[in-house]
């Protein structure tokens, strides 16, 4: 026994054990990271039962709370007894729970510790209510009744009511903001304009009396246009204004809430199965294509999935054609030596310079020396209000096709090294030149390759955060980089990214507690989207392996 | 068509190259010494009968002030030496005092001394020993566009016309002035060593808005010949320069003495106040600055200790002049050469001889873009008016400033600093990059201890020992941990991973202990045992057979860590470490980072390995094997020493982006540039420095340049290393063809 251990020991097999255990370690790691982002992110829209708990405090008085229980963990009862609780004599260790209370603007926070000997009674009662609102975050209550104009409401179900109310007002709100944001926007965008044409009007030192009477012309139009449309805004004000309700909390208290405050409402503890499914998959839509409330901890992140997706296709108009042609020019074109190997050279450091060199290299070079300018060439009318002197999608754009160049380069010249030597000796022998055997014979059948490399920077820059801090993301955009008013594409706008929302809500937040699910159900959107695009790279790059294996000699 | 390809595939060379000398045209004013240039300005016929006491300039260097020894105090225009606005100062000849209107009482002006805060304010004393304070500003007017610019300027008397010290008709040789939000205090002595200071408090009268001095007079007698007179910002000591090389420290207002420090051997000739009152500056008969300030000792008390001497200037110091918004200064010296040095770097930065002008009087202009100079009056025509203009952008930056320990304002003793900017003007801007290259480092080195045991010997296995079916799915698997952003990995060791990590200290190392005994027990157990499931699993297989042991050692050791951590260290590890070891802990730490950086750079370091040891022809571990090796033992001495430039460079590689990693480090470190190798302690890198302090540092300031400079030391780090691991790679592919 003991020299079989020996020899065991000193075949080294052990050794090869601890190996193979690296690799079960690591692919264990990604997966229960996977798994992690998983279970967190999509238990965020599920309609967590609210319960309702008799809690006795630590001065003996009774309080009934209410509220989502949410995580538990063991606390020493030393520390317990250190801030001046009762523990009674032989218990190491007490359990307590996180209670999301909600109320914010009753009790001051969201959550709440309780401690789980302390809990009296605990009941699940069928008549709570969940609000979600505009502000102070969510709402735990029973409805009480409805008010209109001021008036008590009579009816027979209230519940049935209080949802036509909110079908309403939410119909209401949108009509609000597709006002506000779309025709005064418009409206505002042209006044703008036209302050912009009189300033330049003046740089440009014209004293022609008529062209600034047209201008004084087109704003008058416009500011009666406004008064019209400000009338109108000022009427569905006043009519979403016009409904209120009386919900009661747990502990007796009546508060009336303007139904204008109110963005959704269920009974979690009487909805069904099928309800609550259908529930989740209305909170995660509305997740996709909402913006954002209450410095980003609550709502949407569509304006976040919109900027990434415009600023990666801006991205990718960019980097294609010099990476491609930089690939094209490495495979086809040099000579291999020195040339070529210098160039592999500065592609390998393209490819390891810090992400963070590139923001500062966009800023410095990008935003502060072209765009400065570009503004002192075409933008004078604002200045000093930079136009292009300051962030935005088009250097952010910019940016980052620089950091991704690399990819696409080293996708393309795999893709072209797969092409086996025969297809161009025959294009060559039919009588084409080199370059129109590359643009109709190669290239084409390259371009799998080529899209391996654009889908691995599209998902690179996806997730690529640090430069784009310096270069023209922000916490919330005002605006969508692209929209109504001509020239419709803004590229010196600031815009939202995916990656930078999760740092943001995950550590620039008023409320990180509150916004934890939120920042897990972000990340969780955006590993699905790389890894799907990392999925759909390999397979195609696969693919491509394959397709051509029999054609090599 | 292929010019244009040609130029497209050489652009890739370009960018490296453009990045390069972008950072470097940022970095490079940093190291520019400072330009001066002298301009001759015009002579002043109205200044002929009287010299100056008091010289100042204002922001824009267009409108200046000028004290008379008769007391007439008159603004003028810099370019012109045009007057713009004439007064006479109530103190000294011809004082407006009602009924004395007009008696010739014989009295001029002796000094002025401007207030260390620095705000305007001027004190100026007569001959006969009256000191009276006032105020100068200015305001600016446009009348329309930038052009039309007025500078319009405005002399108050806040405290009234009346003096507000005096020395009993004795002359004063020294004068000082603090004016805070609290009181202003005013000091002044006459050359037989009596000293008068004023500890005025103020009263804001609530209603009126109106400010009240209580005047609080204390007089004492040195015994020792009077050099200087200075205050410190805080109106707690005076500092008396006697002729001997001595500094004098007394308390306020009671004028104690409670320190005599030896400064200098030569004799003191000239002392002043650095911006902000902290620092004092002497001057002496050699030509050296000595620069002072009070040090807190154990006991907490306060010492003035001498921090540094600057280099000489082999002429008596005649006067210092400090700057108003940065800690540097000027010096004139008694053979008219003017000097400009900087505290903080500790070094001259320029000198230039005014000699031919012979200087009578000196302001420095409020940026220290400029230096006013009224000269000697040599013939009818009055003084002559000149100018020097100063380039003196980054005077803070040196190389002992960057990388060596520094002696701050305030601080016990020299430190290694990053503090870039506060909220005031006065504040010591503190650059010192040494703790943020200790914590790229430190932060990297972590990292890599996680990283390289995983990496490498998973890479050994997977292209050496794995079937090619697993190999399959396990290089994607690898290829989507290197997929996961970084944002990702670092919310989560911030907002998951540290937490548990505090909670769970004592699990987090059992499974460190735990798991490895735990599987070779395993393997041996499966050595041993023939079981018909043997058969089953084929060779290659190993990943997938020790996921369920992994998990289940896993689960094992942290259920034992609650009975190991109450056995061994009283029941809580954490606390057990900050009590008992002293050992101070921080939630997000350097464990967490090394962990979760660790796990970032696997990918890199491994797919580079593995291509490496993958690329070793078969034939020669044939060869190994029938020569009667086992595998492992043909691994590695066979496979891995001829695999090992490529292994290197994988590692050179990883250490690259283990060094440039931002987001990781931003997330899950507490960013504090504290310089210590703790495990427990967090560090702040230079990649997330750059990242928190760009967005909000001055475009085109020092501060600005500095995070250039920390990108380009970024840069060329991943350059050498790049390239260093790129041109082994390319020789191991020569190398590997020819086999």
């Amino acid at each position: 026994m003991d020299s079989s251990l020996r020899t065991w020991i000193r075949s080294g097999v052990p050794w090869v054990w601890l190996n193979a255990a690296a690799v079960t370690a690591s692919i264990a790691l990604v997966a229960g990271l996977l798994l992690l982002i998983a279970a967190r992110g999509l238990g965020h829209f599920w309609p967590a039962a609210v319960h309702e708990i008799v809690y006795q405090q630590a001065d003996g008085s009774r309080l009934k709370l209410a509220g989502q229980l949410g995580s538990r963990e063991h606390v020493l009862a030393a520390r317990l007894t250190e801030a001046g609780r009762e523990i009674p004599e032989g218990v190491e260790t007490v359990e307590r729970m996180l209670l999301k209370t909600g109320n914010r603007d009753l009790i001051g926070t969201d959550f709440r510790w309780i401690y789980e000997p302390s809990m009296l009674q605990v009941t699940q009662p069928v008549s709570m209510v969940v609000l979600e609102r505009e502000e102070w975050g969510a709402f735990f209550g029973r409805l009480v009744g409805l008010r209109q104009d001021g008036e008590l409401l009579e009816s027979r179900d209230v519940w049935a009511d209080f949802l036509g109310l909110l079908e309403r007002t939410t119909q209401l709100r949108v009509q609000i903001r597709d006002l506000e944001k779309g025709a005064i926007g418009r409206v505002n965008f042209r006044l703008e304009r036209l302050r912009l044409d009189e300033r330049q009007l003046q740089l440009d030192n014209v004293t022609d009396p008529a062209r600034f009477a047209d201008i004084e012309r087109q704003r008058a139009e416009l500011e009666s246009e406004y008064r019209v449309l400000e009338r109108e805004l000022v009427a569905l004000n006043e009519a979403i204004r016009r409904d209120a309700v009386i919900m009661q909390t747990s502990d007796g208290q009546e508060v009336e809430l303007p139904m204008q405050s109110i963005v959704d409402a269920w009974m979690p503890n009487a909805m069904g199965g099928f309800e609550r499914v259908g529930h989740y998959f209305r909170k995660a839509w509305s997740f996709l294509t909402d913006d954002p409330r209450e410095a980003n901890t609550e709502g949407g992140i569509f304006p976040a999935i919109f900027g990434t997706i415009l600023m990666v296709l801006l991205m990718t108009v960019v980097v294609t054609p010099f990476g491609v042609v930089a690939g094209v020019y490495l495979k086809e074109y040099a000579k291999q030596g020195v040339l070529t190997r210098i160039i592999r050279i500065a592609v390998n450091n393209l490819a390891g310079v810090p992400s963070i060199v590139y923001g500062v290299f966009g800023l410095g070079f990008f935003v502060y020396t072209l765009g400065g300018s570009i503004d002192q060439l075409f933008f004078e009318a604002a200045l000093p209000s930079p136009t292009f002197g300051t962030g935005g999608l088009f250097w952010a754009s910019l940016t980052l096709a620089l950091l991704t160049l690399p990819v696409v380069i080293v996708s393309t010249e795999e893709g072209l090294a797969r092409i086996p030597r025969s297809i161009r000796e025959g294009s060559l022998a039919l009588g084409a030149t080199q370059w129109e055997t590359l643009w109709r014979t190669v290239l084409p059948m390259a371009s799998p390759g080529i899209m391996t490399g654009l889908i691995l920077a599209v998902a690179r820059a996806a997730g690529e955060v640090a430069p784009l801090m310096l270069v023209g993301v922000v916490k919330l955009a005002p605006s969508l980089p692209l929209d109504g008013n001509f020239p419709f594409l803004h590229p010196e706008r600031k815009f939202m990214h995916l990656g930078f929302h999760i740092y943001d809500v995950g550590f620039q937040s008023p409320n990180v507690e509150a916004a934890r699910p939120l920042v897990y159900a972000t990340a969780l959107l955006l590993v699905v989207v790389i890894l799907l695009l990392n999925m759909a790279a390999i397979h195609v790059r696969n693919g491509l392996r394959e397709k051509y294996r029999g054609l090599e000699t | 068509m292929r010019w244009l390809i040609a130029i497209g595939g050489v652009a890739v060379i370009w960018a490296v190259v453009l990045i390069f000398f972008y950072l470097m045209w940022v970095v490079f004013p940093l190291f520019l010494p400072a330009q001066t240039r002298l301009v001759d300005g015009p002579a002043v016929p109205g200044w002929r009968d009287s010299g100056p006491v008091y010289l100042a300039v204002e922001e824009q260097q267009e409108v200046g002030l000028r004290l008379s020894t008769a007391g007439q105090l008159s603004f003028f225009d810099v370019a012109s030496g045009r007057s713009l606005q004439e007064s006479q100062l109530p103190v000294g000849q011809g004082a407006d005092r009602g009924a004395d209107r007009g008696a010739d009482r014989g009295a001029g002006l002796a000094l002025a001394a401007e207030a260390v805060e620095r705000n305007g304010m001027v004190a100026a004393a007569s001959t006969d020993g009256e000191v009276i304070v006032f105020r100068h500003r200015y305001e600016t007017r446009f009348a329309g566009g930038v052009e039309s610019r007025i500078i319009e300027p405005v002399l108050e008397y806040p405290y009234g016309e009346a003096p507000l010290l005096d020395l009993a008709g004795a002359a004063p040789s020294a004068l000082a002035v603090s004016d805070n939000a609290t009181g202003l205090l005013l000091a002044t002595a006459s050359a037989d060593g009596r000293v008068r200071v004023n500890f005025a408090r103020k009263n804001e009268n609530f209603l009126s808005g109106e400010v009240e001095l209580a005047p609080d007079v204390r007089e004492m007698r040195v015994d020792y010949p009077l050099g200087g007179l200075a205050v410190s910002g805080n109106q707690r000591w005076l500092y008396v320069g006697d002729l001997d090389g001595r500094i004098h420290r007394y308390s306020l207002p009671g004028l104690e003495l409670e320190q005599t420090i030896e400064v200098s051997a030569a004799g003191i000739s000239s002392i002043g106040m650095l911006l902000g009152g902290i620092s004092l500056l002497v001057g002496d008969n050699a030509g050296v600055i000595s620069q002072l300030f009070p040090v807190r000792d154990e006991n907490n008390e306060y010492s003035l200790v001498l921090v540094r001497q600057f280099d000489s200037l082999d002429s008596p110091i005649v006067r210092i002049l400090p700057e108003e918004r940065r800690k540097g200064f000027l010096v004139l010296t008694a053979g008219g050469e003017a000097a400009i040095f900087h505290s903080t770097a500790g070094r001259l930065i320029e000198r230039v001889s005014l000699a031919a002008l012979q200087p009578a009087a000196l302001a420095l202009a409020p940026r220290a873009d400029g230096l006013l100079i009224e000269g000697r009056v040599i013939d009818a025509e009055g003084p002559r008016l000149s100018r020097l203009e100063i380039e003196n952008e980054h005077p803070e930056i040196s190389f002992s400033s960057l990388w060596r320990k520094v002696w701050y304002e305030n601080y016990e003793k020299p430190e290694y600093v990053w503090q870039s900017s506060a909220a005031t003007n006065e504040f010591e801007p503190k650059f010192s990059l040494t703790p943020l290259v200790f914590g790229t480092f430190k932060a990297a080195l972590y990292a890599m201890l996680f990283a390289i045991p995983l990496a490498l010997m998973g890479a050994a296995y997977t292209a050496y020992f794995m079937s090619p079916e697993l190999r399959k799915w396990v290089k994607p698997g690898i290829e989507i941990m290197a997929a996961l952003p970084t944002v990702i990995l670092g919310f989560l060791a911030g907002l998951w991973f540290a937490p548990w990590v505090e909670e769970n200290l004592a699990g987090l190392f059992m499974l460190l202990l735990c798991i490895p005994p735990g599987l070779l027990a395993f393997s041996w157990v499966w050595h041993r045992y023939d079981t018909r499931l043997k058969d089953r699993v084929p060779d290659g297989w190993e990943p997938l057979l020790l996921l369920p042991v992994l998990l289940l050692c896993g689960a094992l050791a942290l259920w034992l860590a609650e009975p190991v951590q109450a056995v061994l260290f009283g029941g809580d590890l954490r606390a057990w470490l900050s009590e008992t070891a002293g050992i101070s802990y921080d939630q997000r730490n350097a464990l967490v980072v090394g962990c979760a950086m660790g796990f970032a750079v696997i990918p890199t370091i491994f797919s580079i390995a593995e291509d490496a040891v993958y690329g070793v022809p078969r034939s020669l571990s044939y060869g190994s094997l029938a020569l009667g090796a086992t595998p492992w033992q043909t691994l590695v001495y066979v496979v891995l020493p001829t695999a090992s430039p490529g292994i290197f460079s994988a590692l050179m590689i990883g250490l690259g982006r283990a060094v440039g990693e931002t987001m990781i480090v931003l997330m899950a470190t507490g960013n504090t540039p504290v310089m210590d190798w703790n495990l427990f302690e967090g560090m702040r890198t230079l990649a997330a420095n750059i990242a928190v302090e760009m967005p909000e540092s001055e475009v085109h300031s020092s501060h600005y340049r500095i995070l250039f400079l920390a990108a380009l030391v970024l840069f060329l780090f991943t350059f050498v290393v790049n390239t260093g691991a790129e041109l082994i790679r390319q020789r191991l592919r020569v190398k590997y063809s020819a086999m």
